[in-house]
């Protein structure tokens, strides 16, 4: 089944065409590698999904919906959500109301606050950061932090969740212990569509690679042909 | 331990009613000058609380207050002598939270300095297109406005302040009022976990926009005479802005005693310093921002922390060396 399918996506900021008609499927329960060198447009694509902008031209799927320019929040309700590249967790607030927040407000169901506490200590235990819930976010390190977010994006109880450079900026335990978290929550039944630029992640947990390049899209294949295919050569090393 | 838990629980509550019943008592044994120092006090109030409840969460600064507040001022002239009193003052704060909700339609896009500076120009606006419209469309200068008395209006200010406080209250304790903190925080994080952003700083806006046309319609007639250029002060924006400052916003009752102080001091400074009174005011504007980043609520929360911690390591030292000696 497809849980995303876009079509013909592009974005024009004045005259440079950052995204560039890109087609994307995107089938359920897959775990789907975005890559690309800087400034291909990976973010922007991304950008473009979730309703952080506005598309210029294109068709967005989601579940069988038309989400094309849809508000953000409108979007996450329907159960697509997205972590930012820069981490942006809620500094002030504590591990808690950051993830409780996602509970209350990432569906259309009302929830009292004891469901949604319950749902969000249940996240807290999954994700490993029960013993952070009352420290305020800024307090905890990096690899916590974007974990926090993570949390905080599952709480929305999505159908798909798009991961920015999730591990940039982690040593390689670190690495490790996100590229476990992200298939812990892809056995979940949730599908993910990942930007990422440590290889190592992307070969071994991703079961389908798309390669950007200038705002299009050049290759599209399982880890081993991407890793052969001499056009995704050319763009890493040159000609 | 739980007792005492208990009795902490019940400590504001009690040490609040208790408050609530001297200000009610007050107006029968004090001196006339008291309730009108205590009804500017109480404006105030109400309107750095208000300034707090929308611009202390969400991070975005209002200067628009004196819109509201004039807003609250011209309906009492226009309404006051068709409507009974307590119609008057809640037509006041309807018509606030139109204009606000209409504002903020508008400007809440803008976001940082920009929509501080549109809501600073809208007053500037409506003050004069209003003063415009009065001398060449109606041919009017200025209104009077019905008189009520010193200790009715104080009462009105008093339940205004109560319901406020109790509104400002049970927002923060409730999933808005962590959404309002979140999008203080980071917008475009909430926007994307499903925080309906915009709908939530209009509404927020609008709400605490309503507060301040209650206290502007009911203070109106304690004025005698109003025109545009008293109605739609500028004052009326920053003092409260500096006051909700002053007395930090991390707690609900930082703007209460920041509005309390602040206007105790410029009640003094005006009468002690008549000319000087604008430059010491200032000074101790700049003092607190220097020194002072979460006002005085936040200089409280420093020194209990400090002293917890004297008292923490004066514990350790003492059980340390009382295990050195049983070893």
């Amino acid at each position: 089944m497809q849980v995303l399918q876009v079509e013909g996506l592009t974005k024009n900021f004045g005259g440079l065409r950052a995204v560039d008609g890109v087609d994307l499927t995107v089938e359920s329960g897959e775990i789907l590698g975005l890559i690309g060198p800087n400034g291909a447009g990976k973010t922007t694509l991304f950008n473009l999904i979730s309703g952080t902008i506005k598309p210029s031209a294109g068709k967005v799927t989601f579940l069988g919906e038309n989400i094309f320019g849809l508000k953000p929040y409108t979007i996450c309700r329907k159960g697509l959500v997205r972590t930012f590249q820069s981490c942006k967790i809620f500094p002030e607030l504590t591990v808690f109301q950051n993830v409780i927040l996602g509970a209350f407000f990432g569906t259309s169901e009302k929830k009292s606050w004891e469901q949604a506490a319950l749902q969000t200590r249940e996240i807290l235990e999954f994700v490993g950061l029960a013993h952070l819930s009352d420290v305020p976010a800024a307090n905890l390190t990096l690899l916590d932090q974007k974990q926090v977010e993570v949390a905080r994006a599952l709480a929305t109880q999505p159908k798909l969740l798009m991961l920015d450079e999730m591990m940039a900026g982690l040593n390689p335990a670190e690495v490790e212990a996100a590229m476990t978290l992200v298939q812990k929550i892809r056995d979940q039944g949730i599908t993910i569509i990942m930007i990422e630029h440590v290889m190592k992640a992307i070969m071994n947990i991703c079961g389908r690679i798309v390669v950007l390049d200038h705002g299009k899209k050049v290759a599209e294949g399982s880890p081993k042909e991407i890793s052969t295919n001499k056009k995704v050569i050319e763009i890493y090393l040159g000609e | 331990m739980k007792a005492e838990n208990v009795s902490k629980r019940y400590l504001t509550p009690v040490i609040l009613i208790l408050l609530l019943a001297l200000l009610i008592a007050l107006p029968w044994f004090t001196r006339p000058y008291m309730v009108v120092l205590l009804k500017t006090i109480l404006m105030f109030t109400i309107l750095s609380l208000s300034w707090a409840l929308f611009s202390g969460t969400t991070g975005y600064t209002s200067l628009a207050t004196a819109a509201f507040y004039g807003v609250g001022l011209y309906t009492a002239a226009k309404l006051g002598n068709v409507l009974p009193v307590p119609l008057m003052v809640l037509c006041g704060g309807l018509f606030s939270f139109i204009l606000a909700a209409a504002i903020g339609a508008i400007t809440l896009r803008l976001k940082g300095i920009y929509f501080a500076i549109f809501t600073l120009s809208t007053v500037e606006l409506i003050k004069n297109v209003m003063h415009w419209y009065e001398i060449n469309v109606a041919g009017v200068r200025g209104h009077r406005i019905l008189h009520v008395s010193d200790a009715t209006v104080f009462y009105y200010l008093l339940g205004i302040t109560v319901l406020l406080l109790l509104v400002t209250y049970l927002i923060k304790r409730s999933k808005y009022g962590l959404a309002l903190s979140s999008i203080g925080s980071c917008e475009e994080a909430a926007a994307h976990i499903g925080v309906n952003v915009i709908t939530l700083k209009v509404f927020t806006f609008a709400l605490s926009s309503f507060f301040v046309g209650l206290a502007g319609a009911i203070m109106a007639t304690s004025i005698n005479y109003i025109d545009a250029y008293i109605a739609f002060d500028l004052n009326y924006s920053f003092f409260p802005t500096l006051m909700a400052i002053f007395g930090g916003m991390g707690n609900l009752f930082g703007p209460v005693i920041g509005a309390v102080v602040f206007s105790y001091l410029r009640e003094i400074l005006i009468t002690r310093f008549p000319y000087a009174y604008m430059f010491i005011f200032g000074l101790v504007m700049v003092l607190t921002i220097l020194y002072l980043p979460n006002g005085l609520v936040g200089l409280y929360q420093t020194i209990r922390l400090k002293l917890k911690q004297a008292n923490n390591k004066k514990e350790k030292t003492l059980g340390g060396k009382h295990a050195s000696t049983s070893s």
